[in-house]
């Protein structure tokens, strides 16, 4: 189901730090046209169907295509990822669809807890360092052969 | 196609890079869940002098097996024992796992999972009642470490709303390990071994793929968390499809053949994993299976799992075969042997299971029910969900098509090869399996001095999923900040020179510039070969020869023997790759990388007499398992001076009682 870019929505993030599409790819597909200042994937039959690019593109102009080996026509699946949620629009061949709301994270972006000032004692041990501080007990096997 | 000829891509690779040499003590390869882990916990323990780097290939925000997402935790210990951890893997793969490793993962998982949830991943709670809550609105039961219930769908998976579980994973990676120590779309291709210290780990070279730059660093300890091999068979769909793997498309190898290239030694290269999933989508079935309790049926609508004919052919494979849990690959064989006795499509009934979900719900229950179905699709596999839509598939109408897709190597899903590396030092662990440098054990070291490995790497231990690749990953962390401790006089110096590694990494480079301008068409040149052309010659040839879906899955001595004299020549071949492009060095690499890991999958395969895995592969002049003779582990190990390879056996030694 190999990504695609909408021409007309398209602004190459002009206005951004980085051309997002290019920057999140995980398969290197994404690319900028300098001379167009539009974006394309350059490998479609590489293409992971991740929606990473669709997700990640401030003008919703990327979308996705069903691979044209297996996947007719006629249908589409698009998210709007929110800080909270992600909200599906899945459309059927037939004209049917369906909407669908999940959570992906129930923290502000940004906030993860990294414990960057929890420095770890025994490094002979094989306790983690979250584990250390806890005090949490390494289990024996209960028995052994 | 237009001419003047000109190269494919936007950014034009130059015969000359920039180079750029740095020198760290740690040195982190790999971007995934278990490189996010190491990245997380590194910092924690090293001291303020120590140096850390980490080189993904992509960036890290979506990198790896979990860049779309997904639906389950496959691995969280919760009130169970690692004992019992230690004997499902062991039965699901047939018999012969490092019991070591799985049991210490097992004793670490759930800090991981923990902290996911800490972080802000949602995790499914159950109400008192027995509902299943999402996320979200399960926060208010508390958290998994209060107490609180997840849905467990088998004995050891969990339901997440995972969508953006790589993204939370990695914020917090990157926010523990510093920016500044962080090199994303730096594709490291090649470990160094060090001149003046016999087998012992370097540094390693890579380049960027944004910019004509090699990097060569130094380094007194690596790790190396690449993920599996993908796109090393040729897939189900050739077409635009080829890309719809069922593992991560990118994922090429990198961690077995740089490892392999360095002489650490690899263990059970002969299993692969060629799970069964939704027809041509890929879309996962543990959900339907575990969650939705649906069947799987032949083409005659009998519930084949379940007939005598079954029960008496997982009897020959006892005591796996007879267990209470179906090992995957005896699963696969079940339905291998429907297909080949021409009783398929295989279906999976979701009208069935949907029908009886609803029997004891309302409107708005089965509104969550049919909720769940998708999002265990749009949380990992988005395609999936476009397929039943663009074929009008609702699953409680319609039932979809179960097959077995093309093998892919990997070591931390229900596959197990991997780096034989060093246990943890534990009283309880056998000495064959603890070592390290002198009298001090470093737990998950490869047979390389000061090289690591976590996640796929790590052998005879599958099953540890996301999770487990995490919490491994920090394992690691440890242990190389340790090694790094102890070898603080060591100064790397790695046996090439800086320009014999830049004409290395850049001689597809030089190739294409060198030839390109002889024919009027970019890819087609006798000087060379573009390496999408290489990828379906190797494709090719694992399908016919190596136990690919075109035998399904059978392959023979002959058959072996023949494969491993093309691996040759394509080796050969390799040296005339050529690349016009930094997307398209990329891709040389990759080739490059996969044609290695399959070398050593069909030397194992050859060695090993005897047809461990049905349903994974079958060696027709050795059907049927051998234990007499084959329970044992099959090593291998590649002697980067002499150019050979060494094949042996290694003993089993069971650790934890039946």
């Amino acid at each position: 189901m190999p990504s695609f870019v909408i021409d007309e929505k398209c602004d190459g993030c002009k206005g951004g730090e980085k051309t997002v599409c290019e920057y999140i790819c995980p398969n290197d597909l994404m690319v900028l046209e300098p001379n167009t200042m539009k974006a394309y994937n350059q490998e479609p039959d590489a293409c992971w169907e991740c929606f990473s690019c669709v997700k990640i593109c401030p003008t919703q102009a990327i979308e996705a295509r069903g691979y044209s080996d297996f996947v007719p026509l006629g249908s589409s699946i698009f998210p709007l990822l929110g800080t909270e949620d992600v909200m599906w629009t899945c459309k059927f061949r037939n004209g049917l669809i369906k909407r669908f709301k999940f959570p992906i994270r129930t923290t502000p972006e940004g906030t993860a807890n990294a414990y960057t000032d929890l420095k770890g004692k025994d490094l002979e041990s094989g306790l983690l360092s979250t584990e250390e501080s806890e005090g949490y007990e390494i289990p024996k096997p209960q028995a052994i052969v | 196609m237009a001419l003047p000829n000109k190269p494919l891509g936007e950014r034009k690779a130059v015969r000359d890079p920039e180079v750029e040499e740095r020198e760290v003590d740690i040195l982190i390869v790999g971007g995934g869940m278990a490189a996010s882990g190491t990245a997380f916990e590194i910092k924690k323990w090293m001291t303020d002098d120590q140096t850390v780097l980490l080189c993904d290939k992509a960036a890290m925000e979506r990198s790896g097996a979990v860049a779309q997402g997904l639906s389950a935790i496959n691995t969280y210990i919760g009130a169970n024992t690692p004992d019992d951890y230690v004997r499902m893997v062991r039965n699901d793969l047939m018999g012969i796992v490092r019991e070591d490793l799985i049991f210490d993962l097992g004793c670490h998982v759930d800090d991981s999972v923990h902290l996911f949830e800490e972080w802000g991943l949602p995790i499914w709670k159950m109400s008192e009642d027995g509902k299943n809550i999402d996320g979200n609105k399960g926060q208010k039961m508390g958290t998994l470490k209060s107490g609180a219930k997840p849905v467990r769908t088998g004995k050891w998976q969990i339901m997440i709303n995972g969508e953006s579980y790589k993204r939370i994973v990695a914020e917090a990676a990157k926010l523990a390990i510093g920016e500044d120590n962080i090199l994303e779309r730096c594709f490291i291709v090649e470990l160094l071994l060090d001149a003046n210290r016999e087998n012992q780990i370097a540094g390693a070279v890579g380049f960027s793929v944004r910019e004509n730059k090699v990097y060569i660093i130094k380094c007194k300890t690596a790790v190396i968390a690449c993920g599996g091999a993908v796109n090393i068979y040729q897939p189900r769909s050739v077409g635009e499809g080829k890309g719809r793997a069922w593992y991560p498309v990118w994922n090429a190898g990198s961690t077995y053949y740089m490892g392999m290239k360095v002489g650490a030694e690899l263990s059970m290269m002969e299993n692969r994993f060629t799970p069964s999933r939704f027809k041509d989508g890929y879309g996962p079935v543990g959900a339907w299976f575990l969650l939705f309790k649906a069947k799987t049926l032949n083409g005659l609508g009998e519930d084949y799992g379940a007939s005598d004919a079954a029960k008496a052919e997982l009897e020959k494979y006892a005591p796996y075969g007879t267990a209470a849990v179906t090992p995957t690959c005896l699963r696969n064989h079940l339905m291998l042997f429907e297909m080949k006795e021409g009783r398929g499509p295989i279906m999976m009934d979701t009208v069935s299971a949907m029908a009886e979900l609803s029997k004891n719900t309302d409107k708005k229950g089965l509104k969550h029910i049919e909720s769940e179905a998708w999002e265990d699709f749009l949380d990992m596999t988005c395609g999936q969900a476009n397929l039943w839509c663009a074929t009008n598939t609702e699953p409680e109408k319609k039932n979809s098509e179960v097959m077995p897709t093309e093998p892919y190597l990997l070591g931390s899903h229900s596959g197990c090869c991997g780096f034989w590396v060093s246990g943890p030092n534990y009283d309880w662990v056998p000495d064959a399996y603890k070592w390290g440098d002198g009298d001090k054990i470093y737990n998950r070291m490869t047979t390389v001095l000061g090289l690591f490995t976590a996640g796929d790497g790590v052998v005879c231990s599958g099953h540890k999923f996301s999770s487990g690749s995490h919490a491994e990953g920090r394992t690691v962390a440890k242990e190389m900040v340790r090694y790094a401790r102890d070898h603080a006089d060591f100064t790397p110096t790695p046996s090439q020179s800086k320009e014999e590694l830049v004409d290395m990494v850049y001689k597809p480079v030089r190739v294409f510039l060198d030839n390109c301008k002889y024919t009027t068409d970019i890819n087609i040149n006798p000087a060379y070969l573009k390496p999408s052309g290489m990828t379906m010659r190797l494709m090719k040839a694992t399908n016919e020869y190596g136990g690919g879906t075109a035998t399904y899955y059978q392959t023979t001595s002959k058959n072996l023997e023949i494969i491993l004299e093309m691996l040759q020549v394509m080796r050969e071949d390799c040296e005339k790759l050529a690349a016009g492009d930094l997307h398209e060095l990329m891709r040389c690499w990759e080739i490059f990388h996969r044609i290695w890991t399959v070398e050593s999958h069909l030397r194992h395969i050859q060695y090993r007499k005897e047809t461990r895995y049905p349903g994974f592969y079958y060696q027709s002049d050795h059907p049927g398992q051998d234990d007499e003779n084959w329970f044992c582990f099959v090593n291998s190990k590649y002697d980067p001076k002499a150019g050979t390879w060494d094949i042996f056996k290694k003993d089993y030694i069971k650790i934890i009682p039946d």
